[in-house]
């Protein structure tokens, strides 16, 4: 008797089976090399709260999280070995920097685990990637503008932290978007290094030398501080394109309210922990997964500022969560 | 016991007790894979230790070792690995240029924290300057002997054995260890003996610099690749290794044997406070607490050595 009913149990299960049951015995783990900004630590929390939710569901067997204290990649590398040594399944990574751990990345996939890497990608080949299309994000800029302002007219660039390979990614981008688009010249750049205070000192350097501006592209966390240099120094606010940072969007919004100011804001959410975590589970579940994935931009436009302004918390970043499907959505795009 | 073992007793309890508290909660680490995974990045952490142990023992101190290892890292993944002799002939520069730092020291009479820390900035400054972004590539035969699976034990062992065994001949056997030594614990006797004090500090200094290179060349084959920051850590960590081991900061009283225990020490305490799944708010400090923690049981010998 009770071996039927656990032989039909058994069937049914293999019926409903929707790809999960695979990795209900598998550990997923998350090495992490910094958590000292907001971005990082909305990433932490969206990992926590959609991980938690699957372990729960009985989705995977464990999930955790660990950080190192130092932002170290000597000390990530030992962070990984150890995490081969705890057993899990898979690991994923958001790497303190694409070479130094690719001889504990090795290390991990000689072992067999899967090692997914995102936002601070690694390069050893055995590992699989969730990258963020920087050229792109900063392109998106001018395909908006291009079509918010068909005549163009002088931009204002804000960039990031000179050095740093986003800066120059997202820049390119840009000038990418101005080479296509002849009726836009870059009239000044700067360097906000990602901050409001640093963008608001540069553009208000910047400003008394400059011709009209019509429009300000940046690279997330300094469209408030050039709204505030422009504000300053008394001269009309061009369109400015956000980042998706809870200032900016209340600024927006502020602007929107008094004088129907239009823009649009785009950054990579947080949440992209959640999306690696999916994609490791659907590797760990047999899935045929290309080593090279592409995560979506998290876009704002003047529709959807309201929701989301109220979904991102004081001092944080707009964020989205990725359920499984989402990561499917994103493996079979990359096909 | 002859206080010179007395001394080493305390870090090599540590290290045991570490052990244990490590093969107690991950029972895979007792095996070979586990504990050459468990020690394998100790390895580059024990040359660098005895890098600034030879320093400290002419009672000078190096803040310039992880730029520095950083720096060696960035040659070793770029030139020695596209053009070997060019490389090499970098190395045996930045040895020289060491050498030379020892004599500036001397001769003007600078503190050493001073000179070396603004010489950690030449040696970042030239690794950005060779590797602007992270890349380069470990040459074959560093991955291969980093990687290498010898019998009984892993490289890991192997290789702090070897530290151990050829740094204890250097610093504690030959003339030039005990002049070394000498120096950082009596210098106007060494220059009464007749022995140049600016030559015996200069080759104080190239001696370390040369454990230095191997840590980086080390530190690459490991890590297949470099960073100009890379190393950064092992500024910090080389000094504890060396006063965990039963050196001190006040010259002439060092342990090439305690160092690498106490580099393999660090490491471990690292990994323990990563099993018991202490948050990395907490890990610093816990890493502090178990450094004092040494440290006291150090003293507590060193009142019972005085008082027999």
């Amino acid at each position: 008797m009770t071996r039927t009913i656990l032989m039909a149990s058994a069937a049914l299960a293999c019926l409903a089976g929707t790809g999960f049951a695979d990795t209900s015995d598998k550990r997923i783990a998350l090495s992490n090399n910094y958590a000292g900004n907001s971005w990082r630590q909305a990433m932490l929390e969206s990992w926590a709260k959609v991980t938690g939710q699957a372990v729960t569901d009985g989705v995977v067997a464990a999930a955790d999280a660990f950080t190192t204290a130092e932002n170290q990649a000597t000390e990530q590398a030992a962070q990984i070995q150890n995490m081969i040594l705890q057993g899990y399944d898979a690991i994923v990574v958001n790497a303190a920097s694409p070479t130094a751990l690719n001889g504990a990345i090795k290390e991990a996939c000689d072992a067999g685990i899967i090692v997914v890497s995102f936002d601070g990608i690694v390069d050893e080949p055995c590992a699989w990637r969730v990258a963020v299309d920087f050229e792109a994000m900063g392109k998106s800029q001018l395909d908006y503008l291009k079509t918010a302002m068909p005549d163009g007219g002088a931009l204002l660039e804000i960039r990031g932290l000179a050095g740093v390979f986003v800066d120059d990614a997202i820049s390119a981008g840009i000038h990418a978007g101005v080479e296509e688009n002849p009726n836009f010249t870059i009239a000044g750049s700067v360097h906000g290094d990602w901050a409001q205070d640093v963008a608001q000192k540069a553009v208000a350097g910047i400003l008394p030398s400059l011709p009209e501006i019509a429009a300000v592209v940046t690279q997330g966390g300094d469209g408030y501080g050039a709204a505030q240099a422009f504000a300053a120094a008394g001269r009309p606010t061009p369109i400015i394109i956000m980042g998706n940072r809870q200032d900016e969007l209340k600024w927006w919004k502020e602007q929107k309210d008094a004088n129907g100011y239009t823009t649009m804001s785009v950054s990579i959410a947080p949440g992209v922990s959640t999306l690696a975590f999916w994609v490791a589970q659907q590797i760990l579940d047999g899935k045929d997964v290309p080593k090279d994935l592409t995560v979506p931009f998290l876009r704002i436009d003047q529709d959807t500022l309201e929701a989301n302004l109220e979904t991102t918390p004081e001092g944080g970043v707009a964020n989205v969560e990725y359920s499984q499907e989402d990561a499917i959505q994103v493996i079979e795009a990359a096909k | 016991m002859t206080p010179d073992r007395l001394r080493l007793l305390v870090p090599v309890m540590a290290l045991v007790a570490l052990l244990a508290g490590v093969f107690w909660m991950q029972p895979r680490a007792a095996s070979y894979t586990g504990l050459n995974l468990l020690l394998n990045l100790a390895v580059p952490i024990a040359l660098a230790t005895i890098a600034q142990m030879l320093i400290m023992a002419v009672n000078d101190l190096d803040l310039s070792m992880g730029a520095f290892v950083s720096f060696v890292a960035c040659v070793t993944a770029t030139f020695l690995n596209d053009t070997p002799a060019l490389g090499l002939l970098i190395l045996a520069a930045a040895i020289a240029v060491y050498a030379g730092l020892g004599v500036i020291i001397h001769l003007r009479n600078l503190p050493s924290i001073v000179v070396t820390l603004g010489m950690s900035f030449v040696w970042t400054g030239l690794a950005v300057l060779i590797l602007p972004a992270p890349g380069g590539s470990s040459p074959e035969w560093l991955r291969t002997l980093m990687t290498v699976k010898p019998p009984l034990a892993p490289m890991a062992i192997f290789a702090s054995v070897l530290i151990a065994i050829v740094a204890h001949l250097i610093v504690m056997r030959s003339t030039l260890g005990v002049r070394i030594r000498a120096l950082g614990g009596n210098e106007r006797t060494v220059a009464r003996s007749g022995t140049s004090i600016i030559a015996t500090r200069a080759a104080a200094y190239a001696l370390a610099a040369f454990f230095a290179v191997l840590a980086g060349m080390a530190l690459v084959g490991l890590a297949t690749s470099a960073d100009a920051n890379i190393a950064l850590r092992y500024t910090l960590l080389s000094i504890a290794g060396v006063i965990l081991g039963g050196g001190e900061f006040i010259g002439g009283r060092v342990s090439p044997i305690g160092a690498v225990i106490g580099a393999l020490t660090l490491t471990l305490a690292g990994s323990f406070l990563s099993f018991l799944r202490i948050s990395p708010d907490w890990q610093i400090g816990a890493q502090g607490a178990i450094l004092i923690l040494v440290l006291a049981l150090r003293l507590l010998f060193n009142r019972l050595e005085a008082r027999r």
